[in-house]
């Protein structure tokens, strides 16, 4: 705001910095008018009028404007009436219905803010005027003067002199303070090892994520690369409304299909599953391995496999699994692997769990490696 | 301009009425008095207060449908597309408005798009606020104020984009309960408390409903009546000028010329507000779909205000990751879900009371800085921008790897390493462009503007011919503080020879270093006579000089 080189001297002029304001037009509007004339609330010496043509000039056009917005706002009372909530429902009616309120409202509030401005500067005299700020602090009489009244009363109280009842007041206070937060208590459960069991039992099939069909080992046969993602078959007498959103949020899971010699070196430690102890690879079925989808850094699904590489990819933060290598993680924020799920086959030839997680599926948390 | 019109009748009564109740005239004139300093970064603010003022009428309207409720229904509605599915009672009900209530998908739209504008204009008030020194003393309660004003309007923000409960934004809360599970010890308490149980739960969106239209607006409306009538109190912060000074604030009155143009700047507001809700889609929530905790999309954004938390998610690694007795202690959420958020709202809190002390200024200041006259502090806060951008650009690191078709993992190591070197470059920069700046305005001070006129001097060399300043320049330039500190100016010892006791302490030390680091690479302005230099004059004497250079 200082490089406005306002050229002050005026009389040798035509020297001027382009851009700058000419000498003949004056900065601020209008002329000042003779002094007799005034009659604002401040001294006409800081006040720059409008010429009367000029105000006239800004009260038509600010006119314009608030016409303009009466139409526009009348327009936006006629687009409401103009569709029915039957019509709406098109989602292609439902937008000219939202651009034709949105575009009368927006002419409407526009042209009232337009002529609002036009008047206020074409109009009204433009003046600056100055005003003191508050001296701060308080003179030194005041401040005393309140501290004398304020220990006078405190003292006259007997909140100082008297220890006892002091006290006791605040020994009063203490439980009522505890009150409200300990009625949040039942705001939910303990967690206890809720986070640490699926229905994921051994003998339970699965479902293809959003249908009721079981999986079977087949599904996966004909493509030596597939993904499927699944969850539990529950219809049994424990889950007399199929699976929660809650159970299903920890139970999903991917199952992928690997050519043997894919497999990697961390597929061979040991994992324990109902108490039998056994390498990873042994909880796979035919080169279909079961993992959570549930990722392990904040608990999106990791929904994306890209099969010439094995990698599980999480989309929200880019958390990256090794899927022939016990799903370790090979980028990203993520620090644990998802957690594997062991399987089988039943006499039938579908796909069953053949225990829980290896480790509580979803974000790692503070006492998940805890029994 | 006539004589003044008496007040009509009408009025007179309602005054009448109102003031043999309140005693309210005398107030009530100084009030319409009351001076605003004109310039328009001041109109920044204005803009967060219309916002909010949308977002409370838009807001209303749409509670008469919204449903806050997780109850599974089956969709049975005018959007044809989705009859069939599953989905909550909120999804549902959102679907309601966008397609059975007439208005009421621009109503949305409204609210979403204010809430976007509210933040941004808040963000960028507050740097004007810093840049400027405007949170200066006496203002340093109503700053606070404002961070904690911030701080709100993010998380209202968060939770409102959770409300419709499409898949994004349930997305949003999974990750919001992701980074709780991490906190030691008690994060899987606060999770099963605030969700009733595990995730989803049936219980969040009616406690997000809570917070979103009762507890945190109510909070957010009291910290703004608040810091509008500490401002009000205070007076604005003015620039440096003719007549301005720490003691008088100049500018127009409330009363007619500021009222009027404030009106219409809401309007405006409004308008702009009502125009993009027109023709910019934001949230088509119906095209995402109802949430399940099981599926994802790729390419999710969060509105623009969490960019920076996404980002320092993605982009903050596992190797600090650790378990202590077997439990786990996971440093990659925690840092960038607590510790950096910390460190940019605690720091925003902090800077005043830091400034303070690094210089000793107990001063009230009414006229603000400009920004380049206090080059350490410009360079900090375009430093806080930088890390703040770095992270919020590595919030879209999917997108701008597809765009560009930068590897995505590469992308990642880039804003690994910028997040840590863009700050420190930037502060560099910023200082060495402010310290530039003050020598040009030190040489504009002394010498006059360039004029632009060439003129030829007889030793046949070209000349550029400066002229004079207006009055305004000079005083603006002439105006530049000098950068000091006590910890500098107070003796090192006594007179008895005894060292101070204070500075000779760890935290004496760190002041006097912090001093040091604050003031030095001042630009002073000690013995500058405004148009003292030679360029000004053209009398011979001055050629002479010019041609013996």
């Amino acid at each position: 705001m200082t490089e406005n080189n306002t050229n002050s001297n005026g009389d040798e002029t035509p020297e001027r910095v382009v851009g700058t304001p000419t000498d003949d037009k004056p900065v601020v509007t209008g002329e000042p008018r003779p002094e007799e004339e005034h009659a604002g609330p401040y001294p006409a010496s800081e006040t720059h009028f409008n010429s009367e043509e000029q105000q006239r000039a800004g009260e038509r056009v600010a006119s314009v404007w608030f016409i303009l917005a009466f139409l526009g706002g009348m327009g936006f009372l006629v687009s409401y009436f103009l569709f029915t909530p039957g019509q709406i429902a098109d989602p292609q009616l439902g937008q000219y219905s939202n651009m034709l309120l949105g575009g009368t409202l927006t002419l409407s509030l526009f042209g009232i803010g337009a002529g609002m401005t036009v008047w206020a500067r074409k109009v009204m005299p433009h003046y600056e005027v100055s005003s003191p700020y508050d001296e701060l602090p308080s003179s030194d009489q005041e401040k005393g003067s309140f501290s004398d009244f304020f220990m006078q009363g405190a003292d006259e109280s007997g909140f100082t002199k008297r220890p006892l009842m002091r006290r006791t007041l605040i020994l009063a206070m203490v439980p009522l303070g505890l009150a409200p937060i300990v009625l949040l208590r039942d705001t939910g459960p303990l967690p206890g090892d809720k986070l640490k069991n699926t229905p994921w039992e051994n003998g339970r099939r699965m479902y293809v994520e959003g249908t009721h069909r079981y999986v079977r080992a087949e599904d996966l046969e004909n493509d030596p690369y597939g993904m499927i993602s699944a969850l539990p078959a529950v219809d049994d007498e424990h889950y007399p409304h199929g699976i929660s959103l809650n159970d299903s949020a920890k139970s999903v899971i991917l199952l992928i299909k690997m050519p043997a010699e894919d497999w990697q070196s961390g597929m061979e430690e040991d994992i324990e599953v109902d108490g039998e102890v056994a390498p990873r690879l042994n909880w796979t079925h035919n080169g279909i391995i079961a993992y959570s989808k549930i990722c392990t850094h904040v608990g999106c699904p990791a929904a994306l496999y890209e099969r010439t590489t094995h990698r599980i990819l999480c989309p929200c933060h880019q958390s990256t699994f090794d899927a022939s290598d016990a799903a370790k993680v090979v980028f990203g924020p993520a620090h644990r692997p998802l957690p594997q799920l062991p399987i089988g086959v039943d006499d039938e030839g579908y796909l069953i769990a053949r225990g829980d997680f290896t480790e509580p599926p979803g974000p790692t948390f503070w006492d998940y490696a805890k029994d | 301009m006539s004589k003044t019109t008496q007040a009509p009748k009408a009025l007179r009564g309602v005054g009448n009425f109102i003031d043999d109740r309140f005693h309210a005239a005398k107030m009530g004139e100084k009030n319409l008095r009351k001076v605003f300093p004109n310039h328009w970064s001041f109109m920044l603010g204005e803009i967060a207060l219309y916002s909010f003022i949308i977002l409370l009428v838009t807001g209303v309207f749409l509670t008469l449908w919204f449903k806050p409720s997780m109850m599974e229904v089956v969709y049975d509605g005018p959007y044809e597309r989705l009859n069939g599915v599953v989905m909550s009672e909120a999804y549902a009900s959102t679907l309601h408005i966008d397609f059975a209530v007439r208005g009421g998908f621009l109503v949305r739209q409204i609210h979403h798009w204010a809430a976007l504008i509210f933040v941004a204009s808040l963000v960028v008030h507050m740097l004007r606020v810093f840049f400027t020194g405007a949170f200066r003393k006496p203002r340093e309660i109503n700053w606070i104020i404002g961070v904690v004003i911030f701080t709100l309007a993010m998380l209202e923000g968060l939770f409102g984009y959770s409300l419709p409960d499409d898949l994004p934004s349930g997305m949003g809360v999974r990750i919001l309960q992701g980074v709780m599970l991490a906190l030691p010890l008690v994060g899987t308490y606060i999770s099963m408390f605030l969700f009733g149980g595990e995730f989803p739960g049936e219980d969040i969106i009616t406690r997000l409903y809570m917070l979103h239209v009762l507890a945190i607006p109510a909070l957010l409306l009291g910290l703004i009546v608040a810091h509008f009538m500490i401002l009000w109190h205070q007076k604005h912060t003015q620039y440096p000028g003719p007549g301005k000074t720490d003691k008088t604030v100049v500018g127009t009155p409330m009363f007619p010329g500021f009222a009027v143009k404030a009106g219409g700047f809401f309007f405006f507001t409004f308008a702009v507000t009502a125009g993009l809700s027109a023709f910019v889609q934001i949230n088509p929530i119906h095209l995402f779909g109802p949430f399940t905790p099981t599926s994802i999309t790729s390419g999710l954004q969060p509105d623009w205000y969490m960019g920076f938390m996404e980002g320092s998610l993605r982009i903050f690694p596992n190797w600090f990751d650790f378990q202590i007795f077997g439990y786990a202690v996971p440093i990659g959420v925690l840092v960038p879900g607590l510790i950096v958020p910390g460190i940019i709202f605690g720091g925003l809190g902090a800077w005043p009371f830091l400034e303070q002390w690094i210089t000793g200024d107990k001063e009230a200041h009414n006229v603000a800085d400009r920004p380049r006259n206090a080059p350490v502090r410009t360079a900090v806060g375009v430093a806080g921008i930088t890390f703040y951008g770095i992270l919020w650009l590595a919030g879209s690191n999917d997108i701008i790897s597809e765009t560009f078709s930068i590897s995505l993992y590469v992308t990642t190591y880039i804003f690994r390493v910028l997040a840590i070197v863009g700050p420190i470059i930037a502060f560099i920069v910023a200082k060495r462009i402010c310290l530039g700046l003050q020598r040009r305005d030190r040489e504009t001070l002394e010498h006059g503007y360039e004029s632009g006129i060439i003129q030829q001097l007889p030793s046949g060399e070209f000349i550029e011919v400066h002229k004079r300043n207006s009055e305004e320049t000079t005083e603006v330039l002439a105006s530049k503080p000098e950068i000091t500190s006590t910890a500098l100016t107070e003796p090192e010892t006594d007179d008895k020879g005894v060292k101070n006791p204070e500075a000779r302490k760890a935290k004496g030390r760190l002041r006097r270093a912090l001093a040091e680091w604050y003031t030095k690479d001042n630009v002073s302005l000690a013995g500058v006579e405004p148009h003292s230099g030679h360029h000004l004059h053209h009398s011979d004497e001055v050629v002479k000089e010019h041609a013996s250079h």
